[in-house]
């Protein structure tokens, strides 16, 4: 290689990185569409958090419609969502399972004791092979299913109440839940 | 009209930063004695004013002025004098004040201190310390000025963020700016080199005693920082891979490199190119640190819409300083030689593998802190890669690093001997190994993770020991006492083997905690009493105790071993009624071999709490490493040959290593 060209990399690698904090500076906020919305939700079988022997079966769940919180012991923006979660969970209007990502079951469980547990049934994923298939790109994720089991929307990061109003909401009337 | 002082003194500083950083460079290319000869004072002037405005900026605290916003948003009269004064950088405006104040105490620093280095090279170094204040400044006056009024004024502040109100908040914050912009010395060096032309070994012996002062408060501050997580948030935890967090550890990493390349350049002229772009490197991960965390790009990266001139300075600002560093470097690094050369087995690859190793390690430390704000930035929301990740890759990479750390300080320069290594370091391999297997066995569980963990820290300490008698017995003198031969090893070496017996007490503490800490989660009724191993904890309840600027509910815990008392602890629900916020404050018996913590959840009914009761082995070895460290990094500075050698740039450095 050209000896100069060898001494710019670094300058071109940090100009690369620049360019993607430009494009992050002047991006509109908008919704990266997953390539699973409208697609069947990936089927999976796993143990259920405090309840040793027993599987979740995602089959089970055809005919409801539900939400699939992901979220971990170990992430700070769980934390920020959690009490929007607990009020959910109180108006009792539509199922909320968890899925704790890679997470050691000890430190999951503590938190449900600490915080309160939202959620139905919490599926345990400690290799984060079901976050692979539902490509998680990281915690919190929320994932909107009906009833014939097609994730109808998918939402990155913590909920607010904004997006419960103007996203969910909707989608629960259009699904008649 | 106090407050006015110190906005008045940050726009004249912001006038002479700019002389500063400006003529005295066309002087030290045009040779103009006249226009070199501005660059002390404009420093010192510059400094001196950045400091008033600071102090301004801090009296405004004291003095409880809510005529200044800022002061109105990040204080109150009710909150005792010590945190009001921190309270000075517990919000962006003020943290970027203590950023250039402290940029004025190495500049002053450098002005005084590094006076034996030839004129035009110390013109530039001050001139570009000087362009870096410039685009602070700036950044400070027009997007975040922490001067700006509140008319009519407020009637009391909104108060510090209750869980900044800690001793922790006093001191971690400047001690870890002075590492971080200790880098900018070091930065200064390298841009001032390569305008110079000038890279050779007395450029790396000057750069060496500033870069180690930076690293050392560096590392001090982000102990510091862990320590304090630790106890105030109530988890346990002591590092949570938080993007906050690894913004300060990558110039470490990146910094702990340089600081072994410099060796080699120093020693055998060789990594001139690689060491100028660590000193790059190392500075502009403080920038881009720094910014990640105060910009807001952090909390979101949406932050920046709403404020959109703030997030374009800070990318302007990042553009124009590592833009054109490494412009600078992409034209004047080619130029420059190769060093000595050196065997495939030497010293010098034993240091270069640390430095690919540190180098990567960083590397993906950057790669897992952008990702979420990637995602963020594409519309995502803020999402987290957290631990899973950092852990796998983390220590997978640093792992060999380790195991060669042991190997290289005993390796000779130019071309070492693997059968010669390997007689010396048997005893070595000996300790480590019986140690891997004894040590999980007495504490009770044996697992792979601990038994490599416990290796190489015992690998890392053994080895250094056997360096320190190697050394004695190659310098040995005849007919001279073991004291009197001690006393002829220079500091720097002992610096060298205390940094590095921190690093191996630094793994024990980690890998003990994590493979043998116990916890509990529990409710208890008053006189309940929780068992954990010998230890039992007896609860007496909780009381309402009243704070300068809280209520709290305090909660007190016997605890006991074989029936005799051996702590008493008091952990804290706080709540602080003028943010409304609730603070969990731990109650901790720290201990050599483990810490016992206590800390309250939740009221329960009927004076029941919800309780966490944690064991944590060896925990404060994670922190007595770093300042094992630290102090490893003093002792290196000490050494004479700073002085001497500096005054005689011709004499041959010393063989210290």
């Amino acid at each position: 290689m050209n000896r100069t060209l060898k001494f710019l990399i670094p300058l071109i690698l940090f100009l690369v990185a620049v360019g993607f904090l430009t494009k992050g500076l002047f991006l509109n906020p908008r919704e990266v569409p997953s390539p699973l919305v409208g697609k069947p939700a990936p089927a999976f079988t796993a143990p259920i958090l405090g309840e040793a022997g027993k599987q979740f079966n995602s089959a089970d769940m055809k005919g409801q419609v539900w939400l699939l919180n992901v979220w971990a012991s170990w992430c700070a923006a769980c934390r920020d969502e959690h009490p929007l979660l607990m009020d959910m969970a109180q108006t009792k209007r539509i199922v909320m399972h968890g899925l704790a990502y890679k997470d050691v079951d000890a430190d999951a469980q503590q938190v449900l004791i600490a915080m309160g547990n939202p959620y139905n049934k919490v599926i345990t994923d400690t290799d984060g092979k079901i976050g692979i298939d539902y490509g998680v790109y990281g915690v919190p994720e929320t994932y909107l299913i009906d009833k014939a089991g097609i994730i109808r929307y998918k939402h990155i990061g913590p909920l607010t109440p904004e997006i419960l109003l103007t996203k969910v909401v909707p989608l629960l009337k259009e699904l008649d839940v | 009209m106090i407050p006015a002082i110190g906005e008045l003194s940050l726009i004249l500083a912001f006038i002479f930063a700019i002389i500063q950083g400006t003529l005295p460079l066309v002087g030290a290319w045009r040779n103009k004695t006249t226009l070199m000869n501005l660059a002390v004072p404009t420093a010192r002037a510059q400094s001196l004013l950045i400091l008033v405005s600071f102090v301004v900026l801090m009296y405004s605290f004291y003095a409880n002025d809510f005529s200044v916003l800022y002061v109105a948003s990040t204080s109150n009269s009710q909150l005792p004098t010590m945190y009001r004064l921190a309270a000075v950088w517990g919000g962006h405006e003020g943290s970027m004040l203590l950023w250039v104040a402290i940029l004025s105490i190495w500049t002053i620093a450098v002005t005084l201190f590094a006076n034996n280095l030839p004129d035009t090279f110390r013109i530039r170094l001050i001139a570009v310390m000087g362009l870096v204040s410039v685009g602070f400044l700036a950044f400070i006056l027009f997007t975040s000025n922490p001067f700006d009024r509140l008319i009519p004024a407020a009637l009391d502040g909104r108060d510090l963020n209750p869980l900044l109100q800690d001793p922790g908040m006093v001191f971690h914050p400047p001690v870890l700016y002075m590492g971080y912009v200790g880098f900018s010395v070091a930065f200064a060096f390298a841009i001032a080199a390569l305008l110079d032309g000038r890279l050779d070994n007395a450029w790396a012996r000057w750069t060496r005693p500033w870069t180690t002062v930076a690293w050392m408060f560096l590392t001090l501050g982000i102990a510091f920082g862990s320590k304090w997580a630790y106890y105030e948030l109530g988890w346990g935890g002591w590092w949570f891979w938080d993007a906050v967090e690894n913004a300060s550890f990558m110039p470490w990493l990146v910094g702990t490199a340089l600081i072994h390349s410099l060796a080699v350049t120093e020693k055998r002229g060789a990594f001139k190119v690689w060491t100028v772009l660590l000193s790059i490197c190392a500075f502009s991960l403080s920038l881009l640190g720094t910014f990640l965390v105060r910009s807001g790009v952090l909390t979101s990266v949406h932050a920046f819409a709403t404020d959109p001139s703030r997030g374009l300075f800070i990318l302007l600002y990042l553009v124009i300083v590592i833009g054109g560093a490494l412009l600078l470097f992409a034209l004047r690094a080619p130029n420059v030689g190769l060093g000595e050369k050196f065997d495939v087995v030497s010293r010098e690859s034993f240091l270069l593998a640390n430095n690919v190793v540190l180098a990567v390690a960083a590397g993906s430390v950057l790669l897992g802190t952008m990702y979420p704000l990637l995602i963020d930035a594409l519309g995502g929301g803020k999402i987290s890669v957290g631990p899973p990740y950092f852990d796998a890759v983390f220590v997978a990479i640093m792992a060999p690093g380790l195991f060669l750390m042991g190997l290289g300080p005993l390796a000779k320069w130019k071309k070492a001997s693997i059968p010669e290594i390997g007689t010396r370091l048997k005893l070595a391999a000996v300790i480590s190994i019986v140690s891997a297997l004894l040590v999980p066995s007495v504490l009770g569980k044996i697992s792979l993770m601990a038994a490599v963990g416990v290796f190489m820290g015992a690998w890392i300490v053994s080895t250094t020991l056997i360096l320190l008698q190697n050394r004695i017995k190659t310098k040995q003198l005849a007919n001279v006492s073991l004291v009197e031969n001690l006393k002829t090893i220079p500091l720097a070496f002992y610096g060298m083997l205390l940094a590095h017996l921190g690093v191996g007490v630094f793994v024990l503490g980690v890998t003990l905690v994590k493979g043998y800490e116990s916890e509990q989660d529990l409710r208890m009724e008053v006189n309940d009493i929780a068992k954990i191993g010998d230890l039992s904890f007896i609860f007496k309840g909780a009381q309402k105790v009243q704070g300068p600027n809280y209520i709290s509910s305090q909660g007190k815990f016997v605890v006991t071993e074989d029936d005799k008392q051996i702590a008493l602890l008091y952990p804290e629900k706080r709540f602080y009624p003028v943010q409304g916020a609730t603070m969990t404050e731990a109650d901790i018996e720290p201990g050599v071999f483990k810490d016992l913590y206590v800390s309250l959840g939740e009221p329960l009914e009927k004076g029941a709490w919800s309780v966490r009761i944690y064991i944590k082995p060896f925990v404060q070895w994670i922190w007595a490493g770093c300042i094992i460290m630290a102090l490893g990094g003093l002792l290196a500075l000490l050494d004479k040959r700073y002085r001497i050698a500096n005054k005689n740039l011709t004499s041959k450095a010393e063989e210290v290593f």
